[in-house]
């Protein structure tokens, strides 16, 4: 079988659901969260790849070095909220989160 | 045009951008050297670099150049919505001085943040591919979550980082999924191509997903409903210097962003995307008055308020072509002296030492501080949109350009809202004037006093008597640039 465009944008789709549910689903750590968004990001590059390569045009791989430098800026931020947020509370369970609400 | 001619031509129009890359960085290693003792030089260097880079933004052209090889433009929308821009970042890092200061919190990382932030919003108002939109969108943000955490030592703010940055991730993952395809179906990043392959009829289904899934998460990051749910807790939580500032400038980059993506590159696909801006602004008004009645926290009730806000200039949006697109920018040049007059009275108020942030705590305010009584209550009313304040003037706009396109259900809409919004701030004035007082407030600081006196004259008379010359401005920035 022909591995096509299609098949890259499921493999793509499958793992962003994945990670969106990774981070609503969850009720434990916050960790998984973070995980959870890295494949997000993550699926957004085999996307971007495989519509790069579909299309002959290198715009779409310089965009995935782009979410790839950003993504890593952003996990040190979320990491360091994250540290803060520990030696505040003690613990990182996402069911714990809800000092304010309503 | 060869690259090095590009970049020489480039700079000179890149002047704002430039002037707060080298205060952030020159301010980043100064800070490094002298530690926290910095902090009131930096903050003073921050204001000023962050005016000196509207001001240099207003000698934009409005015709409409591209510089960086067709990265970024200049024209008359980003123009517009870089001097909001730099003018409320300018103001609430003021006031965000004046408070750390006080409070003896002096960490020269906080200009250095404001100012990188700012420079997110610049990118942000003058992206012209999908990769200068996501860099901007991101350096705002990636700012924001810190300065939402700021206080790292108080748990509520570090709560609010941490809801800020999670909810804020999975917008930029839908942003970038969405642009992923747009890019896929149109075979192009730069918003003039995407145009060219959408009106030769390129996409189809795959297209409007994509569209669609750049809007939600536009509409994530100026908190339009039903993607608001971070904004409650990150205004309750952070510090109220932070929040004043995430309730002005970020959502005139964010406004301005979504008109250029929608009228630029997505122009030909009007259909599919004014059902969605419509939705947007019906639910966004709608529920920003509603879930506002509820409210105890004033921090809290003034986030629900720029929901309602925000759903009130994308009316504008929704009404598409000039009329529209100028109505919410002329909505936000009305609306946001109003709110960082509101932020700035809220972060005064302090009794017995610690501030006081509920709805309660007003009580008595015009007793004790009858000046202060009054900007609140001026700002209250242009907020509430009751004439003959600048709030009102903003709402008639709107109400005109959707009345115009014929939107009448949603201009009803709006209106409704209107009035259910008018009953909770008018039970905030009624707070103020007629509860029994409690203890003393203490007196507000000088830089607050003064913001908010300048802001509760530009609603009341400034911005009224200027309101032609603002229309002129807004009609011809939009007209000049789509």
């Amino acid at each position: 079988m022909e591995i096509s465009l299609f098949h890259y944008l499921i493999v793509a789709a499958a793992l962003f659901t994945i990670g969106v549910f990774g981070i609503f689903v969850n009720r434990k750590n916050v960790i998984i969260i973070l995980m959870s968004i890295e494949l997000v990001l993550l699926s957004v590059n085999i996307n971007l790849v495989a519509f790069s390569a579909y299309l002959q045009n290198l715009e779409g791989q310089i965009f995935a070095m782009i979410v790839l430098t950003v993504a890593a800026a952003e996990a040190a931020v979320g990491l360091a909220i994250l540290v803060t947020y520990f030696r505040n509370r003690g613990n990182i369970a996402v069911e714990d989160i809800n000092q304010m609400r309503g | 045009m060869n690259a090095m001619s590009d970049l020489s031509a480039s700079v000179p129009l890149a002047y704002p951008e430039l002037l707060l890359v080298g205060f952030a960085l020159a301010a980043a290693i100064i800070g490094a050297w002298f530690k926290d003792r910095a902090f009131d030089a930096l903050s003073w260097l921050g204001v000023a670099a962050i005016v000196g880079a509207g001001v240099l933004a207003m000698y934009g052209p409005f015709a409409p150049v591209e510089i960086f090889q067709g990265a970024m433009v200049v024209d008359g929308v980003a123009v517009f919505a870089k001097v909001l821009i730099a003018f409320s970042g300018a103001a609430t890092l003021a006031l965000g001085w004046d408070h750390f200061a006080k409070a003896g919190d002096k960490r020269f990382e906080y200009p250095v943040l404001i100012a990188l932030s700012v420079l997110g919003m610049f990118v942000m108002a003058s992206a012209q591919d999908l990769i200068t939109l996501y860099v901007g969108v991101e350096l705002q943000s990636l700012a924001g979550y810190v300065l939402a955490a700021w206080r790292r030592d108080d748990a509520r703010s570090s709560e609010a980082g941490l809801k800020y940055f999670v909810l804020s991730a999975i917008s930029s993952g839908l942003l970038l999924f969405g642009s992923s395809f747009v890019y896929g179906f149109t075979g192009s990043i730069r918003f003039d191509a995407i145009a060219a392959a959408v009106g030769e009829g390129a996409g189809g289904i795959g297209l409007v997903f994509g569209l669609v899934l750049m809007l939600c998460a536009l509409g994530f990051k100026m908190s339009a409903a039903p993607f608001h749910m971070w904004t409650p807790d990150v205004y309750e939580g952070a510090p109220t210097p932070v929040t004043a500032f995430f309730a002005a400038a970020p959502k005139v980059a964010a406004i301005a962003l979504m008109t250029r993506v929608l009228y630029e590159p997505f122009a030909e696909m009007e259909g599919q995307w004014r059902q969605v801006v419509m939705a947007l602004a019906a639910i966004s008004m709608v529920w920003g008055s509603v879930a506002a009645l509820l409210q105890t926290n004033l921090k809290r009730l003034m986030a629900y308020s720029s929901v309602s806000n925000i759903g009130f200039a994308l009316m504008g949006v929704a009404a598409g072509g000039e009329v529209g697109a100028s109505s919410a920018l002329i909505y936000m040049t009305l609306y946001l002296p109003a709110n960082i007059g509101i932020f700035a009275l809220i972060l005064a108020m302090r009794r017995e030492g610690a501030p006081a942030e509920t709805v309660a705590d007003l009580a008595g305010m015009a007793k004790q501080r009858p000046w202060m009584a009054a900007l609140f209550t001026m700002l209250l009313f242009s907020i509430a949109g009751i004439p003959p304040f600048a709030g009102f003037m903003g709402k008639l706009v709107v109400f005109g350009a959707a009345v115009d396109a014929g939107l009448i259900w949603l201009a009803v809409l709006g209106a409704v809202a209107a009035v259910v919004a008018a009953a909770y701030y008018l039970r905030l004035i009624a707070s103020i004037w007629f509860a029994p007082s409690a203890e003393q407030l203490h007196a507000p600081s000088g830089t607050v006093m003064l913001t908010a006196t300048a802001a509760a004259a530009l609603t009341f008379p400034v911005l009224v008597l200027m309101l032609g010359v603002v229309e002129y401005w807004a009609e011809a920035a939009v007209r000049m640039s789509f």
